[in-house]
């Protein structure tokens, strides 16, 4: 892999983060001169700006098939940066509708200024093909994120949640940073195929490329939430904003997926049976940890980590893979969890403006009180489960094919048997909301233009990539042969 | 000379104070600290590496800088967020911030 020289065409590629940097200016600008109830509008201002950049990277941003160096080997604009960016454009987008009329959210500027941040890291994390860039990217993503956990700075719970996040963060990243320097070292290089040459010359011991590996898996697990670095997942998502808690558990983790994916599969070939071992060992724990210990919840955003904890197991099973069909299912899974998860948390961001609980058994009656948002949750909660004809059933067939195909049937067998635990707590949510009655039943349950616009999004997407999957899967085909 | 292997060693010495730093103390002021030798343990390792084994390559200054410059902005968020916890709840020690468990 050789790196393109300068040439000012290559500013095309990076197009897309040039307009989130123009929109977060634009937000900036127009926290300072509109007033409190103007600043709702920051919203929508945040929801057209991301839709605009969603638009740039479909066009102006697509990177030729076989993809390049550009910026002194700093990013590689290809494929798989292209289909990610659209994951983390729409997820934000619609992240800012959800955080529009959540109180003390919507109508602080530094809500959507953060947000806009965070998926600006977001976007070079997606692409960063050196060292420097990757943990620059990955801060860029989630020092932003710290702050937006603990938002409430006026709440108990969300200042724990923050504070905790920060802690496991910096340490976790501290520790990935250490692997970092080991690989600089092994191989005098930073840029990410340079290290894969410098390691494939067979000078340094296997033993020493694990050590670093290991370091770097921790790291990257803290990302995405799996065993044994989960523990914070809960606590931060039932602590923070609602609306932040779907960013943290959809965008930021598919980030963490695309990094894990690029780094793993380029620079670790040499010890490609350690590392598929020892990420199969951990996405077994984490589907069994996150599913079992998902049984025992009370708070829906507490059962919505541990599920997200269940779902990140799951998309493992498909990088465990190492192949094209492999890496094609977790883009794939990714997107399709995306939108379901972003779903199931919108439903409980509209719930608790009003009700004021994100307690399960407060959902008792909700489909008599509002049906079409109980039909909103009934989907999500059955994509989640699995259950066709919506995205996560595809989403789990594929990535189980691509596990036997590569010959882990084992890890097959305890991802199946995990989704048969899962249903159950995830109907046992459905259980309350469609047989339960409460005494509220008659109170008005008030969902404003923007949550309805979020929701039925996402429905709407769930239903089109679970039933017209051909093309989604192509796209997630086109980002697989980026890596290979 | 000094050889690379001393840094090497004192690099990963001081890492694992800071990761035992982390790990074993209560207050977090003391547990910033921590991962603040960490980062540290990163520079050194990243700067003695570039001395002796690719010192044309500037690559290995601009990482060291920029490890300095992320770590700042973590410590300040990290202090403003221990702040924001220390008004609601008059402590910073660690097992006593347990509203959130199971």
């Amino acid at each position: 892999m050789t790196i393109t020289p300068y040439d000012p065409s290559v500013f095309l590629a990076i197009v897309p983060e040039i307009s989130i940097l123009v929109v977060l200016s634009l937000v900036l600008l127009f926290d300072a001169v509109w007033q409190d109830e103007q600043r709702r509008n920051l919203g929508w201002l945040t929801f057209a700006g991301l839709l605009v950049t969603l638009g740039l990277s479909l066009t102006v941003a697509r990177p030729s098939a076989e993809g390049a160096l550009i910026f002194g080997g700093m990013l590689r604009h290809d494929n798989l940066a292209y289909v990610l960016r659209i994951l983390f454009l729409f997820g934000a987008a619609v992240t800012a509708l959800l955080g529009m009329d959540t109180p003390n959210l919507g109508r602080r500027g530094e809500f959507y200024l953060l947000m806009l941040a965070s998926t600006f890291g977001m976007l070079l994390m997606a692409s960063a093909a050196d060292l420097i860039m990757l943990f620059l990217a990955i801060e860029t993503t989630t020092i932003p994120l710290y702050i937006l956990a603990g938002f409430f700075y006026r709440d108990d719970k969300s200042t724990e949640s923050g504070f905790k996040y920060l802690l496991f963060g910096a340490m976790t990243s501290a520790i990935s940073l250490y692997g970092f320097t080991l690989l600089f070292g092994f191989s005098g290089q930073t840029n990410l195929y340079g290290i894969a040459s410098g390691l494939a010359s067979g000078q340094v011991p296997v033993f020493s490329v694990l050590v670093a590996m290991l370091l770097i898996l921790i790291g990257f697990g803290f990302k995405i939430s799996v065993a044994p670095m989960q523990f914070w997942a809960p606590d931060v998502y039932e602590g923070a904003p609602t609306p932040v808690a779907g960013f943290l558990s959809t965008a930021s983790k598919a980030a963490g997926f695309v990094v894990l994916m690029r780094f793993f599969v380029v620079v670790f070939p040499g010890i490609e049976q350690y590392w598929t071992l020892v990420i199969a060992v951990v996405a077994a724990l984490t589907m069994t940890i996150g599913n079992f210990i998902a049984l025992a919840q009370k708070n829906i955003k507490r059962l919505l980590a541990y599920s997200s904890i269940a779902h990140a197991g799951y998309a493992l099973v498909g990088v465990v893979a190492v192949s094209e069909l492999g890496i094609n299912s977790v883009v794939f899974y990714l997107g399709a969890y995306l939108l379901t998860n972003l779903a199931a948390f919108g439903v409980a961001a509209t719930f608790y403006r009003v009700v004021g609980s994100d307690e399960i058994a407060a959902y008792a009656g909700l489909s008599r009180r509002k049906p079409g948002l109980a039909l909103v949750m009934l989907v999500a909660f059955l994509s989640l489960a699995g259950m066709p004809p919506f995205a996560g059933f595809i989403a789990k067939i594929v990535v189980f094919a691509a596990a036997v195909e590569a010959g882990f049937v084992w890890l097959v067998v305890i991802g199946v048997l995990n989704s048969i635990v899962g249903l159950y707590y995830y109907l046992r949510v459905l259980n309350v909301v469609y047989h339960y009655r409460s005494e509220d039943e008659e109170k008005p349950l008030e969902i404003t233009p923007p949550y309805a616009l979020a929701l039925v999004l996402l429905v709407a997407g769930i239903i089109v990539v679970g039933t017209l999957f051909a093309p989604f899967f192509g796209l997630g085909n086109l980002a697989a042969l980026a890596l290979f | 000379m000094i050889p690379l292997s001393w840094y090497l060693i004192l690099a990963a010495a001081m890492f694992c104070v800071g990761l035992y730093g982390v790990l074993a103390r209560r207050n977090a002021i003391a547990i910033l600290l921590g991962i603040e030798l960490m980062l540290n343990a990163v520079n050194i390792n990243v700067v003695a590496f570039w001395r002796y084994l690719n010192p044309e390559n500037i690559a290995g200054q601009a990482f060291a800088l920029i490890v300095f410059a992320v770590a700042a902005a973590e410590v300040a968020v990290g202090l403003a967020l221990i702040i924001a916890l220390y008004r609601r709840r008059n402590t910073i020690v660690a097992e006593e911030i347990d509203l959130l468990k199971w």
